[in-house]
């Protein structure tokens, strides 16, 4: 702890004095934000109804390298999180710039964004917070920083980026510590996580190829790397039973289109996931591979009032293999799964209010999940958002249907500077 | 014979006077569309690209005031009347580093392009409605990069001085459903920019003013460096300065891309 302080103060005090170089620019963020159930339900782990209750304060620092070489940006993030008492240092990105025009790379931890879902992802198969989307966070918390090398090129109209990612970083998911959550081994609490190790050969890979073709941006994407959500394996060798949650290997390949059509803008995706651990789907804790197709349709209705919609749907391959071997007892998956979202923005007063309705409902799980946000600009880098989660579903386990006792309300305020 | 030529003259005459009258009927109401034509290329096309550092001040009517400062890139298709703008914000901290590309086309809706670099997100926008607010101002789409020709009928209502400048006064009436249902624009004769322009709701009551409130002549172009749009409907208004304006500098079609989105020309944005 001594030594993080120190390291924290160093770092406090570089970010200060380094304005004084005049190459360097400062800019960051002062903000609140807390969340808190409004179900009244008590979680069996004793946690209370507050989800997030959290100041953070964001320095960022970027600049040029000289002679041309490139740039650099560096996001530090220090926090207090007033539920667990807990302060601390998250760095969401360092990272240095080399190049650029025809061939260039950017070194160290970044954030990558692909896809053309909203809030769906097939082919961003970079690692995301879902605490922070459910929780009501700032958008930006959704992704988490990949610690990656990203080499990108330009051939006449073609683009290429090709990442590599040695250091694997999983998806954030809510915990059972304050979210109330399906848990198919309610009676084993010894729990270990194995992530892949940091070996050469773990490394992920991922390529994407774009282009754009009579106004449609068109993209191909694969990437090799593993699942990021775990799966949990029980161990009955030992004294006492226990779960290894693991990251099994997944390869991953799909194509979008994005375009302007029917008076808005169209957007397609598929991708094709590849569970490299059972492809065979004769192994019911591993998952099958997949089929995902997303179509999204975007449309300004009038001058401040926007309305996207998309579908999106997940089949599950060697669907037979699957059922046949599911445990008794287990929550059964269709064969297909899927969601329809709505978005509705409105923008009012000279864009200083922003009223927005996200909302996923998915017609075979029979769930769904709804976001109700307010965000206000009180001045220039001054604004203020509160918003609603609310989650519910038919059956306890499904996706959004497990949330459903985690209905929230938030508030978050952000100074920028 | 007397009368043969008399009958002759009088035909001559006849027909040079009805010559003109058709001709000047002819020219009333294509000169007001010339005008404009005119105007579209002095205010909206200059040169064939165009870079400029643009300051906005957004102030409501208790004087609260907001700011924008942006860098505006623009380049002219070699031929045809396309474009392509991309802009880049610096201010205000929470839309820093968001940017912004738009490729034009006068016969079909805008390609828009996002980036958000919080989350380095390059996202499509619908682009339907050119009335809406340009981040928030006065401004409208329209109003920064150019409404179609072809949206209004003109017609030429008279010459008169305004501001000191020897004007054309136009009226644009939209041919369809719009945000005004007329607009008078006072154009420059020399210049061919606008100096004055009101626009008027359906119920015919002025709602909108713009006015051109310095014009400084750069590389060849006259350009309106500073500009007001004033609501007065709700007594808001947004002033735009330009600085650093250049024309003709080499803008590379390369720039006009989603990868100078990703990452911004750094020499551009100063």
């Amino acid at each position: 702890m001594r030594v993080r302080d120190r390291s924290c103060a160093l770092l406090l005090a570089t970010l200060v004095c380094a304005p004084a170089e005049g190459q360097v620019i400062l800019h960051g963020f002062a903000q609140a934000g807390y969340a808190a159930r409004v179900t009244g339900a008590t979680l069996p782990s004793g946690g209370g109804d507050f989800l997030v209750g959290e100041e953070r304060l964001q320095l960022s620092l970027s600049g040029r390298i000289p002679a041309q070489v490139g740039g650099f940006a560096a996001k530090a993030d220090f926090f207090h999180d007033a539920v667990t008492g807990k302060v601390g240092l998250e760095i969401r990105e360092v990272y240095l710039d080399v190049g650029g025009g025809t061939i260039g790379a950017r070194v160290g931890r970044q954030v990558i964004t692909w896809g053309t879902g909203d809030l769906l992802f097939i082919n961003d198969v970079f690692p995301k917070d879902w605490t922070a989307l459910f929780t009501g966070r700032p958008l930006e918390y959704l992704k988490v920083g990949s610690d990656a090398l990203k080499l990108t090129g330009q051939v006449g109209p073609v683009g290429l980026e090709a990442i590599a990612v040695p250091f694997f970083e999983p998806d954030r998911l809510p915990s059972a510590e304050r979210f109330f959550l399906f848990d198919p081994f309610p009676q084993i609490t010894r729990r270990t996580s194995e992530k892949p190790r940091t070996d050469l050969g773990n490394t992920e890979l991922a390529l994407k190829v774009s282009g754009s073709l009579s106004g449609w941006d068109l993209a191909l994407y694969a990437h090799r790397g593993y699942y990021r959500t775990p799966i949990m394996v029980p161990d009955s060798t030992a004294a006492a039973p226990s779960l290894l949650l693991r990251y099994p290997r997944r390869n991953v390949y799909g194509a979008s289109a994005r375009g302007a059509a029917l008076g808005g803008v169209v957007s397609l995706e598929a991708g094709y996931y590849d569970s490299r651990e059972d492809r065979s789907g004769a192994d019911p804790l591993l998952p099958n591979s997949q089929a995902l197709f997303l179509a999204g349709y975007q449309r300004q209705l009038s001058a401040d009032f926007t309305v996207g919609l998309q579908y999106y749907g997940e089949r599950t391959l060697r669907y037979d293999r699957y059922l046949s071997n599911l445990p008794q007892g287990f929550p059964r998956q269709g064969e297909l799964r899927q969601l329809v979202t709505a978005r509705l923005t409105r923008l009012s007063k000279y864009q200083t209010w922003k009223l927005s309705v996200f909302g996923y409902w998915s017609p075979t799980d029979e769930d769904f999940y709804l976001i109700l946000e307010v965000w206000h600009s009180l001045a220039d880098g001054v604004w203020v958002s509160a918003g609603a989660n609310v989650f519910g579903g038919r059956s306890k386990t499904s996706f959004f249907g497990q949330l459903d006792k985690n209905d929230n309300v938030y508030v978050n305020l952000r100074y920028e500077f | 014979m007397r009368i043969f030529r008399f009958v002759a003259a009088a035909l001559i005459a006849l027909s040079l006077v009805a010559g003109e009258g058709v001709r000047a009927q002819e020219t009333q109401s294509p000169a007001a569309e010339e005008i404009m034509r005119r105007l579209q290329q002095a205010f909206f096309y200059a040169g064939q690209d165009f870079a400029a550092k643009v300051g906005m001040r957004l102030v409501d009517k208790t004087g609260h005031e907001r700011r924008r400062s942006l860098t505006m890139l623009r380049l002219n298709a070699k031929e045809g009347r396309n474009q392509k703008y991309y802009t880049y914000f610096h201010a205000p901290a929470d839309v820093r580093g968001t940017a912004f590309l738009v490729w034009k086309y006068p016969d079909k809706d805008d390609d828009r392009w996002l980036f958000i670099p919080a989350i380095k997100l390059v996202t499509r926008i619908a682009a339907r409605d050119n009335q809406s607010s340009f981040v928030g101002s006065d401004f409208t789409y329209e109003d920064v990069s150019g409404r179609d020709l072809g949206a209004d009928a003109y017609k030429l209502l008279r010459e008169e001085a305004m501001a000191g400048r020897d004007c054309y006064v136009v009226e644009s009436n939209p041919k369809a459903a719009s945000a005004f249902s007329r607009k008078v624009s006072w154009i420059d004769k020399t210049s061919f920019l606008p100096v004055k322009e009101e626009y008027y709701d359906v119920q015919n009551e002025l709602f909108r003013v713009f006015t051109a409130d310095e014009v400084k002549e750069i590389k060849g172009h006259p350009t309106a460096v500073r500009r007001t749009m004033k609501n007065l409907k709700t007594g808001h208004y947004t002033e735009v300065v330009f600085e650093n304006v250049d024309y003709d500098a080499g803008l590379e079609e390369s720039l006009f891309s989603e990868r100078s989105l990703q990452t911004p020309p750094a020499k551009w944005i100063q």
